[in-house]
């Protein structure tokens, strides 16, 4: 029992860090209906950022909002250069920029940190905050959930509260109909990419804060798998559909494949994918996503 | 006469190797009510979407006097135009009242509550559905709420693509006796793009009839109906 529980809370712990680049990937999905494959590594290059800003003396959480600043306004700068010009309904071109995008900035952090996995500071509290016989709940894991929830309570609020929000929306929704509302197309995908990566950031800097983990180029990449499956798993256009997805997968991935002993550990990608296929099957549009509405 | 809303001269407009717009010319004078006929294909969709700015055309656009060709579908929204598209022109995921402030998205000014309360006013079916998303409406609220959508940036000149397509007459009949209203009320310019003559041609100060990409008749509304041509092409009868 006790063994459940604690796998029940590292289930949670992980989860909430894959729904952090989750939602970033939905933010981006709900705009352009497009998956950025450079999410996770845009996100592991910010989080590299955050690290060098401490160790030039930087208090941890000004590092990390300079961090989130900074990969934001790289993101609004690569929207720029490298989306923006391609038509945004066909895909192909802009998934291969992406896949690109993954490459380059994964050689570029290799280049400047080397692949030495390095230890990255504490973000929150460390040691237990709850320990009943052998079920320990650490501080990190509090602290990991809360702020994915905190995270997605802000962008929600920022979409449905403020003008921006609400053109993102509109952008989402009709792109032909934001044209002739006046909304200017390309700034305000740009502004999801911000956001987007001003989360992810969030999250690779949380996940590398986890005391078992360290930093290193190539962390995101088992990540931004469990990521993918999460966001499809909660419906690709929910914020609250990325933290069901990224506890789901989490879940999976230290409980499921403990318990069911013809799973091997090293299957726990693949059990996750498989039930994401089980769940697509089931709901087309994954948990909490919209079905499309179309009316001719 | 007064000086013309919207000026067309020689507008000519292709798709990929295909002319759909072969130099037509026309105008819009302040408080009309014009209606462009046609059939499908002859290019009355185009026309709408190169005055919005939204596809690339030659020849002369003009809005109060300015050339408005080269310019964004954006700016062109902020001096005064407003365009209700074909089929859907609402955002199926915001509620009716998200939809009516995307309308406002230009607008900074401290009226735009009392503007959606002027859209209830004109449709009160879209007061009682104010918190439902727009894509579970029916398709006449529906194209009722593309029109308060665009009413809602306070448009000199509205222009809409067939607003008709798809309705029940009846539904179209209460739909275009409020275009009248508005139209009265709030002194809009309308030019509606239409393929039910009849209807447009009632409520129409002017038509042209588009044919193949060129303007074939023009003409006062009353007239228009009564030409024999177009009551053997558009009339039916």
């Amino acid at each position: 029992m006790d063994l459940f529980l604690q796998r029940v809370v590292d289930a949670i712990t992980n989860g909430s860090t894959y729904a952090l680049i989750a939602v970033a990937m939905v933010l981006i999905f709900k705009a352009t209906t497009l998956i950025n494959f450079a999410q996770g590594e845009q996100a592991m290059l910010g989080a590299f950022a955050v690290l060098q800003l401490w160790n030039w003396g930087i208090p941890m959480w000004g590092a990390v909002i300079i961090g989130m600043l900074f990969s934001g306004i790289l993101a609004a700068g690569l929207e720029r250069a490298f989306i923006r010009k391609f038509d945004p309904a066909d895909h192909l071109p802009l998934v291969i920029i992406t896949l690109g995008l993954f490459l380059v900035i994964n050689a570029v952090a290799a280049i400047i940190w080397r692949f030495d996995p390095q230890s990255f500071p504490q973000l929150f509290p460390s040691g237990n905050a709850f320990t009943y016989n052998n079920v320990r709940l650490s501080w990190y894991s509090i602290f990991a959930f809360g702020s994915c929830v905190l995270v997605l309570f802000v962008l929600q609020t920022l979409l449905t509260r403020t003008k921006i929000g609400l053109a993102f929306r509109a952008v989402s929704s009709n792109l032909e109909s934001s044209r002739l509302s006046g909304i200017k197309i390309g700034p305000t995908l740009q502004f999801g990419w911000a956001l987007a990566a001003a989360a992810g950031t969030l999250g690779a800097s949380i996940y590398a804060a986890n005391p078992v983990l360290q930093i290193e180029p190539s962390m995101m990449l088992r990540a931004l798998i469990f990521s993918v499956t999460a966001a499809a798993l909660g419906g690709l256009d929910s914020l609250w559909g990325a933290l069901i997805g990224g506890l789901t997968i989490g879940f999976v991935q230290s409980v499921v494949v403990q318990y069911i002993p013809f799973i091997p550990n090293e299957m726990s990608l693949s059990a996750a994918v498989v039930v994401l296929l089980i769940v697509l099957t089931l709901r087309p549009s994954g948990v909490l996503g919209t079905r499309a509405v179309e009316r001719v | 006469m007064t000086s013309p809303i919207l000026h067309v001269e020689d507008l000519k407009a292709t798709y990929g190797p295909v002319q759909v717009l072969h130099g037509i010319d026309f105008t819009v004078f302040p408080k009309e009510i014009v209606v462009v006929l046609g059939a499908n294909g002859a290019g009355k969709t185009t026309t709408l979407r190169s005055i919005s700015g939204m596809i690339q055309t030659s020849g002369r656009i003009e809005l109060n006097g300015e050339e408005t060709r080269n310019l964004t579908p954006s700016e062109i929204v902020r001096r005064g135009v407003a365009h209700v598209p074909q089929g859907r022109g609402t955002f199926p995921e915001l509620t009716v009242e998200e939809n009516l402030k995307v309308g406002a998205f230009i607008r900074t000014d401290k009226d735009i509550k009392i503007d959606i309360d002027t859209c209830y006013e004109n449709y009160p079916v879209l007061y009682e559905r104010k918190t439902q998303m727009a894509g579970s409406l029916s398709g006449g609220e529906q194209q009722m709420l593309a029109v308060s959508r665009a009413l809602m940036s306070r448009p000199q000149l509205l222009l809409m693509d067939e607003p008709s397509l798809g309705l029940a007459p009846q539904i179209v009949e209460d739909l275009f006796t409020r275009f009248v209203a508005i139209n009265r009320e709030q002194e809009t310019t309308m030019l509606i793009v239409e393929q039910n003559a009849q209807l447009a041609l009632d409520i129409a100060n002017r038509g042209y009839v588009l044919e193949s990409g060129r303007i074939s008749v023009e003409g006062k509304a009353e007239e228009l109906i009564n030409d024999d041509a177009i009551r053997r092409a558009y009339l039916g009868a």
